[in-house]
């Protein structure tokens, strides 16, 4: 019998927290330069795919109309999705006071930074003319019209820029006294970076009761702010009068959609940066059997807003939707949705199995399969509904092509870049977060030992 | 007008809140509670209880920043969509406020953000050059009380830091 254990050892000591986050800047394991040489290579495929489709144009992407959009747009939803993670994990978790979130919300944080800024690209990517990348702006034209606000695409300029605007200043704040840290700790041009970075914070008391309620206020904002992004990128299908678009239960499937794939992509990272960075100690498995459990309920409320949808359509009787629904399950796309129901509805049972939750090369393998199914979510999303609209004169089969794929493969890897080079030079385990979560377990442990006296010993700051 | 400044570093928090409490109490005549500051390497809001409620305004830089948002954003889309009356508009509201309230929404956020941001920035009193007094320690593991004060008060209160177990007491002169 597997006996439940501890989130953190709230034994540790306040400065090996402070030792073994700052040893994670200097000498990771040799795995990690192998990732980050290998995030290189990916993104220098992206580089070369995208030298040759400015060049020669959009043809060699197999993007024509019908398909005038495809693997571009369904990566820059996963993308989006993707970002949903650091919301839930700092934000969320943070007003319910889940305080297992701490040793593990920055680096859900940074890869929703890093995931609004690879999604970035695909709308400018898609454009083919990058040079008129300012075009994906809301702004008023030579003409002196502004373009349609009643447009998805307009809300979509306006919400994603808040979020990322919004996502970076979360990150930054709650990394302000980690990085005082660092600057008493560094020397160097670590320490330079460090004292501009963190602006003079010195940990008065002033500065606390501000940070509080700023971190508080900015994590209410974010909430909302999330619902609505993935919300108004779902609207930009909804909107459509076309079938398996026009859905009403579309902007939830998409937020769940997110929430799913960002929680599963936490687990890779969880297993990876645990390992580059020996942090057995503060990403324990007790706090990977949380995460799992929270992926799982996620995962089931993604199911049944699939299922949903399903049924919807089949007893809907539109005729446009039901074929199209069919034509999923036998179609030529038949393989991508069967494969995105068997990774995104059945895999994630293995999260239901205490054993496989406490063992981490085999949620490294399960959270892979559920990212896999959730790209693949977005790309039946997109294909099949242009594969077959109303104008059947228009229904083609369409698949990416090499170039596609590339660039698609390359942005994984600038996002892996973002990711590691960011690991490496801010602290991925929050110091202050962790010392509060250590502190105020010791003290309730000891408030349990010793309920007589009513008075629990309080050292824990050394 | 208080000429020093005593910096007194604390093994753990009960420590540091027994000699503030006594502080408060009034243990060292002409010291008040109002002249502390305490540094700590986490955030302890219980320490309200002992230096008093000190309050923050920041709520209310949020609350402004919100209602620019609301209403610059409004009149901002509304102001551009007003330029499409030169067009046809086919019967369609020249400004629909069912997907206005999408943009006006994401700019009150925008701008509640920004300005909860720069408040921070402001009220934490941040971007001013550390004192003399400031201890790296404080960033590692011990907890530092500093006050401002008289001569004539430095040594009764250093008195009462080495009641309190006071690992290490520092002090500067800021005449």
């Amino acid at each position: 019998m597997i006996v439940s254990e501890k989130d953190i050892n709230e034994q540790i000591k306040w400065a090996q927290i402070n030792k073994d986050v700052l040893r994670s800047l200097e000498n990771p394991r040799k795995a990690y330069w192998v990732a980050l040489f290998i995030c290189v290579a990916m993104f220098s495929c992206a580089i070369v795919a995208e030298i040759y489709q400015y060049n020669v144009g959009m043809g060699p992407t197999n993007l024509n109309n019908p398909h005038m959009w495809d693997m571009y747009i369904a990566s820059f939803v996963f993308w989006i999705g993707m970002s949903h993670s650091g919301t839930l994990l700092s934000a969320i978790l943070h007003i319910i006071h889940a305080d297992w979130r701490k040793p593990i919300y920055r680096f859900a944080e940074a890869m929703t930074t890093f995931s609004l800024l690879t999604a970035g690209f695909f709308p400018m990517i898609h454009l083919g003319r990058v040079w008129n990348l300012y075009w994906v702006l809301p702004y008023v034209s030579d003409r002196g019209h502004w373009p349609n606000f009643r447009s998805p695409l307009a809300w979509d300029a306006f919400a994603i820029s808040t979020y990322l605007s919004a996502s970076m200043l979360f990150l930054f704040i709650g990394m302000i006294p980690d990085l005082a840290i660092c600057r008493d700790n560094t020397t160097g041009w670590r320490k330079k970076l460090y004292t501009l970075l963190s602006l003079g914070w010195t940990g008065n008391d002033r500065q606390w009761r501000t940070f509080r309620k700023t971190y508080l206020l900015m994590a209410c904002f974010l909430i909302p702010l999330a619902v609505s992004v993935h919300s108004i990128v779902s609207s930009d299908f909804a909107m459509a009068i076309m079938p398996g678009w026009h859905i009403t239960s579309f902007p939830p499937y998409f937020v769940a959609g997110a929430l799913y794939s960002g929680c599963a992509a936490i687990i890779t990272l969880f297993v990876m940066l645990r390992y580059f960075f020996r942090f057995e100690e503060y990403m324990t498995t007790a706090i990977m059997e949380k995460t799992a459990k929270l992926t799982f309920a996620i995962a089931m409320v993604w199911t049944y807003l699939n299922l949903v949808e399903f049924a919807a359509t089949w007893y809907g009787h539109n005729v446009y939707d039901k074929e199209l629904l069919i034509a999923k399950a036998v179609g030529p796309y038949a393989w991508v949705f069967w494969t995105m129901i068997f990774c995104g509805m059945v895999v994630p049972f293995a999260l239901a199995v205490q054993k496989f939750r406490r063992h981490m090369p085999t949620m490294f393998v399960v959270s892979l399969f559920l990212n896999l199914s959730m790209y693949f979510e977005r790309w039946m999303i997109v294909a099949p509904t242009l594969s077959m609209s109303h104008q059947t004169h228009q229904w083609d089969v369409m698949w990416p092509s090499i170039i596609q794929w590339a660039i698609v493969f390359g942005s994984f890897g600038w996002f892996g870049i973002l990711f590691l080079v960011f690991v490496k030079v801010f602290p991925s385990v929050s110091m202050y977060e962790v010392k509060e979560m250590v502190y105020h377990r010791k003290r309730e442990a000891e408030s349990d030992e010793a309920p007589a006296t009513g008075k629990p010993n309080l050292e824990g700051a050394s | 007008m208080k000429n020093y400044r005593i910096l007194g570093l604390f093994n753990n928090f009960e420590e540091a809140f027994g000699a503030l409490t006594d502080i408060r109490n009034n243990s060292v005549s002409g010291v008040s509670i109002d002249d502390v500051t305490l540094n700590s390497p986490i955030e302890h809001p219980e320490i309200e209880e002992v230096l008093g409620d000190r309050g923050t305004h920041l709520p209310k830089f949020t609350f402004a920043g919100a209602i620019f948002g609301l209403t610059f954003g409004f009149l901002f889309i509304a102001g551009a969509q007003a330029t499409f009356l030169v067009q046809p508009q086919g019967g369609k509201p020249v400004i629909p406020l069912p997907s206005n309230f999408v943009l006006v929404y994401e700019m009150l956020i925008f701008f509640a953000v920004w300005s909860t941001f720069f408040a921070f920035l402001f009220l934490s009193k941040l971007f001013r050059k550390r004192h003399n007094l400031y201890s790296e320690k404080v960033s590692l593991d011990q907890i530092g009380v500093i006050i401002e004060l008289d001569k004539a008060q430095l040594e009764p209160l250093k008195d009462l830091f080495k009641q309190h177990k006071v690992l290490e007491i520092r002090e500067e002169d800021i005449k």
